[in-house]
């Protein structure tokens, strides 16, 4: 029962599968309240495009706009503030712009603090080549699936002694159980050939070995979905030269981190990569993984296509599959006629002009 | 050794404080440091008579025995005056002998070639990486590797020079693992102050050497703020000892993401070992592949040479299609550094006019040729400069 429900919830987090309009949870009629938070830098500004798109789309979206500045809680633990966090608890779904994190500071990671607050274990990275923008690497279809709780960035530091610093890498079996079921649940429902599970277990022969093991044992039930193994430095290796080769990759984190930023690399970088983070209570947050581009914030130059795709990732996993496809259409189709296109797209249009430009195609396709 | 005694110092430190005597961590810390630095520098002597060099050659597993084999064919034929002492290491075994007894012959004799040991990992973790056990043991700090586009082949970048420095002893291989609660494993990364400056302070000397203009040091400070952020830091101590070079730092997942699509940025990259692992094999990728490109791996008193992205290369072993550039080019770096520089810019020679010119190219790099076929086209193009040669 337990599971069934699981399965369901899973299944509707959908990448590219044409799914009838009626699902189990009713977000197609009716107006859906979406948490939105902007961000600092450009985030502003790309957060406005989007909303504006969606206006032109007519889809059936509410924002309600949030802040995520740490403060300190009772007992003098960084949290999140706490309207952001009942908006996030009854809405469900978010969407998340670029945010600060300052290198060696004071409090933790913005980032990592939304994660731990709603336990988002799943990061979800589809790396698909974008017609129309040009690359060295064409055909590249992959996802990258990276555990986001754990592993290198449990962010347990000590310094020993002065001169020797040591840190925790933490791998559970639970976790590692956790994401692996995700990654095989999510090949399934996406029609994805097979999933391979990145690791260093050579050298971290405990804790990537704990982790081989619960990858190995979820492929056990899921015997229609190939499973295979491979060494990090072997991936980096091979997804230089041929991408293709790559299907669903699982991973702990840190590798993840690295490995997901080098696929969105392939296919044109961060300005371009939409991104999923999955959580344990049904909440989903989808977000831009670029930065806050402090240098171009405030001078209408931003590129929405990263928060854009997110969204529209984020509307399929809603279940509003033809919105989600209009959307998707008119921005391909800009990008692809290269006839306004911002800065690091390789045009000179304003991040207006672009949004405007969208909006036209999606109100022409109506 | 101060990599491994830093390593066996914190232990004892831990098991210290659970034992409540905090007055013993800091002498015995403060005593292997001290006796570190006051031993004289002490560089063995070379293992040359008679004018001719010893060197440990380890076969490994996988293609490494066929290559090397190679290796000695050549040098054989282009009567290079090194002898090889030939040690086995059994990667299916659990003992510690057969590894003992390589870095035994690497201490007697100074240098060493040596393939890839398979690291087998359904024995138990106490059997560790052999690989990792030689560079701890015989403290090989810096692992060097120079990536270059090179003309014959077919890239989808081109002019690539990069020279990477990786710390080579703790970090994330210190191989310092604990399950406390069953199903919680935890692993330490270690990052101490001496090591990440030794290894800056390489980078720096050999950017200064070899006449670069800049060092990028590859890091994740924003989340390992204490780690990466000591890194970090004595990275910037050294550079400032160094004018003349500019220094700057990148997160290493944008520098992975620089690396596809804009490689011909970086000049001279050093970083701590777990990101040199991923940034040397991204390189390594772009140049054309891993059996390109040729690593060393240096210490205090000793180098190894090796190919840089260490695969044994299971799949195509002893089918005569493996790439023998990057182990030819690995002994040539050892003939330099042997000081052999005629015998080595010979043999580099013909392995790169092989490559470039003539275009016999294996299968990796997208040609049909042997391993054999390229070996013979090496050895008949030193045989045509006209050096003392053996029979072909």
């Amino acid at each position: 029962m337990a599971g069934s429900a699981w399965r369901s919830m899973l299944s509707q987090v959908v990448g590219a599968v044409k799914r009838p309009a009626l699902s189990s949870v009713s977000f197609s009629r009716g107006m859906q309240t979406v948490t939105l938070i902007p961000g600092d830098g450009i985030g502003p500004e790309i957060s406005t495009a989007v909303m504006k798109i969606f206006e032109a789309a007519k889809a059936p979206i509410r924002w309600e706009e949030r802040n995520v500045t740490a403060i300190k809680g009772p007992g003098g633990k960084w949290m999140i503030p706490p309207d952001a966090k009942e908006s996030m608890d009854r809405s469900k779904i978010g969407l998340k712009g670029p945010l600060k994190t300052p290198i060696a500071a004071g409090h933790p990671s913005m980032n990592l603090l939304l994660r731990k607050t709603f336990d988002l274990y799943a990061n979800v990275r589809p790396c698909i080549s974008i017609e129309g923008y040009k690359t060295p690497y064409t055909d590249v279809n992959l996802v990258t699936i990276r555990e986001n709780t754990e592993g290198e960035y449990s962010g347990i530091e000590h310094v020993i002694v002065d001169g020797v610093v040591q840190s925790i890498k933490l791998i559970t079996e639970e976790a590692s159980r956790r994401i692996a079921e995700y990654a095989f649940e999510y090949a399934r429902n996406n029609q994805r050939n097979s999933v391979t599970a990145v690791h260093k277990a050579n050298i971290m022969r405990m804790s990537d070995g704990l982790f081989l093991r619960k990858c190995r044992e979820v492929a056990e039930n899921y015997k229609d979905i190939k499973f295979t193994e491979m060494y990090l430095d072997t991936v980096c290796l091979n997804m230089v030269q041929d991408p293709t080769q790559f299907d669903v990759l699982v991973m702990p984190n840190l590798y993840g981190d690295i490995l997901s930023d080098l696929c969105a690399g392939l296919i044109g970088g961060l300005g371009v990569t939409p991104s999923g983070n999955i959580g344990a209570n049904g909440v989903a947050i989808f977000e831009s993984v670029h930065g806050t581009a402090p240098d171009i914030a405030g001078l209408d130059m931003a590129n929405p296509t990263a928060l854009l795709l997110s969204a529209v990732m984020m509307l399929r996993h809603m279940g509003l599959h033809d919105h989600a496809h209009k959307i998707q259409m008119a921005c391909f189709d800009t990008i692809r006629d290269k006839k306004v296109l911002t800065k690091d797209l390789g045009g000179n249009s304003k991040c207006s002009e672009f949004t405007a430009e969208i909006c036209r195609r999606v109100q022409d396709l109506e | 050794m101060a990599a491994h005694s830093a390593v066996f110092s914190v232990s004892k430190i831990l098991t210290s404080f659970r034992g409540g005597h905090l007055g013993n961590t800091a002498k015995v810390f403060g005593t292997t440091v001290t006796s570190q630095r006051n031993k004289a520098v002490l560089t063995p002597p070379p293992a040359k008579y008679g004018g001719r060099h010893t060197v440990t050659l380890i076969p490994g597993d996988g293609i490494g025995p066929e290559l090397l084999g190679h290796v000695r064919e050549v040098f054989r034929f282009s009567c290079v005056p090194v002898d090889f002492e030939v040690v086995n290491v059994n990667s299916a075994l659990e003992t510690e002998v057969d590894i003992n007894n390589a870095i035994t012959a690497i201490r007697r004799n100074g240098v060493a070639l040596k393939g890839n040991i398979e690291t087998k990992h359904t024995m138990p973790p106490s059997v560790k990486s052999r690989n990792n056990v030689l560079r701890t043991s015989l403290d090989l700090y810096a692992n060097v590797m120079h990536c270059q586009s090179l003309p014959g082949v077919q890239t989808r970048h081109k002019n690539i020079d990069i020279m990477i420095i990786r710390e080579n002893t703790e970090g994330e291989y210190s191989s310092l693992e604990h399950e406390s609660v069953s199903g919680v494993v935890e692993s330490l990364k270690i990052i101490t102050r001496n090591n990440s400056l030794r290894i800056a302070d390489y980078a720096f000397r050999l950017a200064r050497e070899k006449g670069r203009r800049r060092v990028t040091a590859v890091h994740k400070a924003n989340i390992m703020k204490l780690g990466d952020g000591l890194f970090l830091q004595c990275c910037r101590e050294v550079a400032s000892g160094y004018p003349d070079i500019t220094f700057d730092s990148m997160i290493v997942d944008n520098t992975t993401m620089q690396l596809v699509s804009k490689p011909q940025q970086f000049d001279v990259m050093v970083m701590p070992n777990l990101y040199g692992n991923v940034v040397s094999n991204v390189c390594a990728g772009l140049v054309g592949g891993p059996g390109l490109v040729p690593g060393a791996n240096y210490g205090r008193d000793y180098a190894v040479f090796e190919t840089a992205t260490r695969n044994t290369g299971k799949s195509i072993a002893d089918r005569n299609i493996a790439n023998p550039t990057a182990m030819l080019l690995a002994s040539c770096m050892m003939l330099d550094h042997l000081k052999l520089f005629d015998y080595a810019s010979s043999i580099r020679n013909a392995v790169l006019t092989t490559m470039n010119e003539t275009r016999l190219h294996t299968a990796d790099i997208g040609g049909q040729g042997t391993t054999s076929e390229v070996v013979q086209s090496v050895m008949r193009i030193i045989q045509s400069k006209g050096q003392l040669t053996a029979e072909l």
